[in-house]
């Protein structure tokens, strides 16, 4: 291989920066005129995050465990999505103020005249709460160094036995990332309707970071290589599996979501069926139904044939459309506890393209400049680069 | 047990081993991945066409090493998965929707989510098993039930851990001693020619009209059914809902498997009287030796409905709906006697209770289908029956 570093373009951090500064002050200005609604955007923010951030440190760790050697000249792009993971201790910190904004649980008063929140708050409390909550991240930033430290290491003298350590290392995180992702969901999430429950919504919501964390390493990779940031040796077969698993990843989705669906329809019960029927009121109906097609559907039809997931041109907009239908997800998950009724986007709700993006940038760039955007001495990099069909 | 039988049979009818038919291909074995796709490589670029490789896992890179065209296999895989996702929406809606319509859980008759499952289940099922359909038909190329490859040590060391080409005799370059000299040169450990395998079929021209083979393929037939049947039909035979056609309980003139007698109905205990059906004390009794006590009932509109519905049912087959003896069974039987007589209308009503209860002439006693109370009730009855008849002009008269 003859890769040779190049830096990124400075335009990422300055683009990014005027998104995310200007994201940030309709974000303020939501806060000072509608203090609920900005918190809901704000959580909304946070599990995109939470989403690319974790879900790319998950992918990693999955690729380390099945070792696969077509992702390998892949790797340290995903890894450098993954460093998102550090900054999201600091994002949770104005979370913590919106607790009582947020979950209906946090009201002491509502809590003592319902049998339902009251058998629920040995788990529901916000003691409780804020320990889990730091346990997932601590843990996830303790394994995202971990991992990123053995990788770059490797750089520098190629032994494979940095390879080994990640194995082993993806092995424990795969199984603490199963149960962290899981706590995830249902505090962040689930819990907004404290009264509702599906044991399956860590799955649901698992099988969405992987898609966006896929799709972000997609786009990500496939700028990179038109930018000539990458080796030029990396030919389009290469990309094929980045396509198959964001297909596979997105039927595992519609599969998860359904069965989640079918069995609160069959069963019937009114302590179940209200979260659907509420996503299903009024406008909300369309929401409901574009997420279907949106999500699953049309991605589904687009993506099924060899020729697409090898096609570069269509899988840069692909990715970006995934990642589109996955804030979607996010959007039709958190925001039906606020706008009972009538969905509804407003100007507060535009400092979520505008962080998001600003700050994955931001957060990309400044991450990139100190490392290779290729993991160099890989013992497996060659077989990468060769990867065929 | 199949391998034993096959090889009994090749032994029988096999000509010879090793096999003298025709030359079917030439076919190299390779050591490594590296070889192979050299070796696949080289063969498409000498221009030879009817050639494959087989390995033993995929490996990449061989499609264009092979020069492959795209294949159209997909489109295979997605015709079949989609007929298999539209008849299971077609069954599901004709099963419960028409042919057998039932409610499960307050839900419509068809409904779409329960019915995406098994839509999802048979476009999984139909797909795969009609691509290793089309796998089978590529390779054997059907009609043909075989491939010369088949049952060489070529095939054997592929499936396990060699990696094999082979060119066939059949392609317009082909020559026997270059593709040979071709595979060695390229590092073939074993280069070995393949010919077709020749069965001794007897003096049957067309191997189709065989008595054994049509006895063997009818055997067979019969088999499939009868088992089909006995395991559809026996062993996993569920019955339908039957709307309660069938119940436990003892219906009449049937045989009680319980009671070890065999009755069904069971008699009273005894000593006992059934309510109502107080014994007649002057049972059998010559009518003289009755002693005449007053009808129990009052005469009101019930008493009066209840003997008129008795009346209909027990006595008007014989006497008619009037008393008159005008009956439907009139012919029948000797004709029974008016209830309008001087005779019947001076007998007290412990009389006509007595005739009744003991019967008269050739009429049966009812003591067994009439209760007590009911009797009483007729009488009443009848007495409005006989006033009716013979109405005083005074009844018409009004106040």
């Amino acid at each position: 291989m003859d890769y040779i570093k190049k830096q990124l373009p400075d335009s990422l951090t300055k683009t990014g920066g005027i998104m995310l500064a200007v994201g940030v002050l309709i974000l303020i200005m939501a806060f000072i005129f509608t203090p609920e609604r900005a918190f809901f955007d704000y959580l909304w923010i946070y599990l995109f995050m939470v989403s690319i951030g974790v879900g790319s440190l998950a992918l990693v760790a999955l690729e380390y465990l099945v070792g696969a050697t077509w992702s390998t000249p892949f790797r340290r792009i995903t890894e450098i999505l993954a460093s998102l993971t550090p900054v999201l201790i600091i994002l949770a910190i104005p979370l913590f103020f919106g607790l009582h904004d947020l979950f209906h649980w946090t009201h002491a008063e509502a809590v003592e005249h319902d049998a339902v929140l009251q058998s629920k708050s040995p788990y529901l409390n916000v003691p409780f709460f804020m320990a889990r909550t730091a346990f997932c991240l601590l843990l996830w930033v303790l394994f995202y160094y971990m991992l990123t430290r053995n990788s770059e290491k490797q750089d520098i003298d190629g032994d494979p036995k940095y390879t080994k350590r990640n194995v082993t290392l993806s092995t424990i995180f795969a199984a603490l990332f199963v149960i962290t992702i899981t706590i995830a969901a249902i505090d962040w999430a689930m819990s907004l309707e404290p009264h509702w429950f599906s044991t399956i919504f860590g799955v649901y919501y698992f099988a969405g970071t992987v898609i966006a964390a896929l799709a972000a390493s997609t786009f990500a990779s496939i700028k990179l290589k038109e930018g000539g940031y990458l080796d030029k040796s990396l030919g389009e077969d290469s990309f094929y599996s980045l396509g198959t698993l964001m297909f596979g990843f997105n039927v595992f989705w519609a599969y998860i979501a359904f069965s989640q669906f079918i069995l609160i329809w069959y069963a019937d019960l009114p302590e179940e069926t209200f979260w659907l029927i509420h996503r299903w009121e009024g406008s909300w109906k369309f929401v409901s139904l574009a997420l279907l097609f949106f999500h699953f559907v049309l991605p589904f039809l687009i993506l099924v044939g060899r020729n697409a997931k090898t096609n570069l041109g269509l899988l840069k907009w692909m990715a970006p459309w995934m990642l589109v239908a996955h804030a979607l997800d996010l959007y039709w998950l958190i925001f039906p506890t606020l706008f009972r009724g009538n969905a509804s986007f407003g100007w507060q709700e535009l400092s979520f393209p505008l962080i998001v993006i600003g700050l994955t940038m931001v957060v990309f760039k400044l991450s990139a400049n100190k490392k290779n955007l290729m993991a160099i001495k890989d013992p497996k990099m060659q077989m990468g680069l060769d990867f065929h069909l | 047990m199949i391998g034993k039988i096959l090889k009994k049979l090749d032994d029988k009818f096999l000509k010879s081993e090793p096999r003298t038919g025709e030359l079917f291909a030439v076919a190299a074995l390779f050591d490594t991945p590296d070889q192979i796709i050299h070796a696949a490589e080289k063969v498409s670029d000498s221009g030879y066409k009817k050639f494959d490789v087989l390995t033993p896992y995929p490996v990449h890179g061989m499609d264009g090493a092979m020069n492959l065209k795209p294949t159209g296999i997909g489109w295979v895989g997605l015709i079949a998965g989609m007929s298999g996702t539209f008849l299971a929406f077609l069954m599901i809606w004709w099963m419960v929707g028409i042919n057998y319509p039932n409610i499960f859980g307050g839900k419509p008759y068809f409904n779409l989510p329960a019915s995406i499952p098994i839509m999802f289940e048979l476009t999984v099922l139909l797909s795969a098993l009609t691509l290793v359909g089309s796998l089978i038909a590529l390779f054997m190329k059907l009609p043909a039930n075989a491939n010369p490859l088949m049952d060489t040590d070529f095939i054997k060391r592929v499936t396990s851990d060699k990696f094999g080409i082979y060119i066939e005799a059949k392609d317009p370059k082909f020559k026997l001693e270059e593709v040979r000299a071709m595979f060695e040169s390229l590092g073939s450990t074993s280069v070995s020619n393949i010919h077709d395998a020749e069965y001794d079929l007897g003096d049957t021209k067309n191997p189709l009209l065989n008595g054994k083979f049509i006895g063997a393929m009818l055997g067979t037939s019969v088999a499939v059914v009868g088992i089909t049947y006995f395991v559809l039909n026996v062993l996993l035979f569920l019955p339908p809902f039957n709307w309660m056609h069938y119940q436990p309980k003892v219906l009449p003139q049937t045989e009680s498997k319980f009671f070890k007698d065999g009755f069904s109905m069971r008699k009273p205990v005894e000593g006992t009287v059934a309510r109502g059906f107080m014994p007649y004390e002057f049972k059998g009794m010559p009518d003289s030796m009755v002693v005449i006590t007053p009808n129990p009932l009052p005469v009101t509109q019930k008493v009066l409905d209840l003997g008129k519905k008795r009346f209909d049912t027990y006595c008007s087959p014989c006497h008619g709906f009037y008393g008159k003896g005008d009956s439907r069974l009139r012919g029948q039987f000797p004709v029974p006697p008016t209830l309008h007589s001087q005779k019947v209308t001076n007998w007290k009503d412990a009389n006509i209770y007595h005739v009744i209860t003991n019967g008269q002439n050739t009429m049966p006693s009812y003591a067994s289908s009439i209760s007590r109370d009911d009797r009483w009730a007729i009488i009443h009855y009848l007495r409005v029956l006989q006033r009716s008849a013979n109405a005083p002009d005074s009844d018409l008269e009004t106040k």
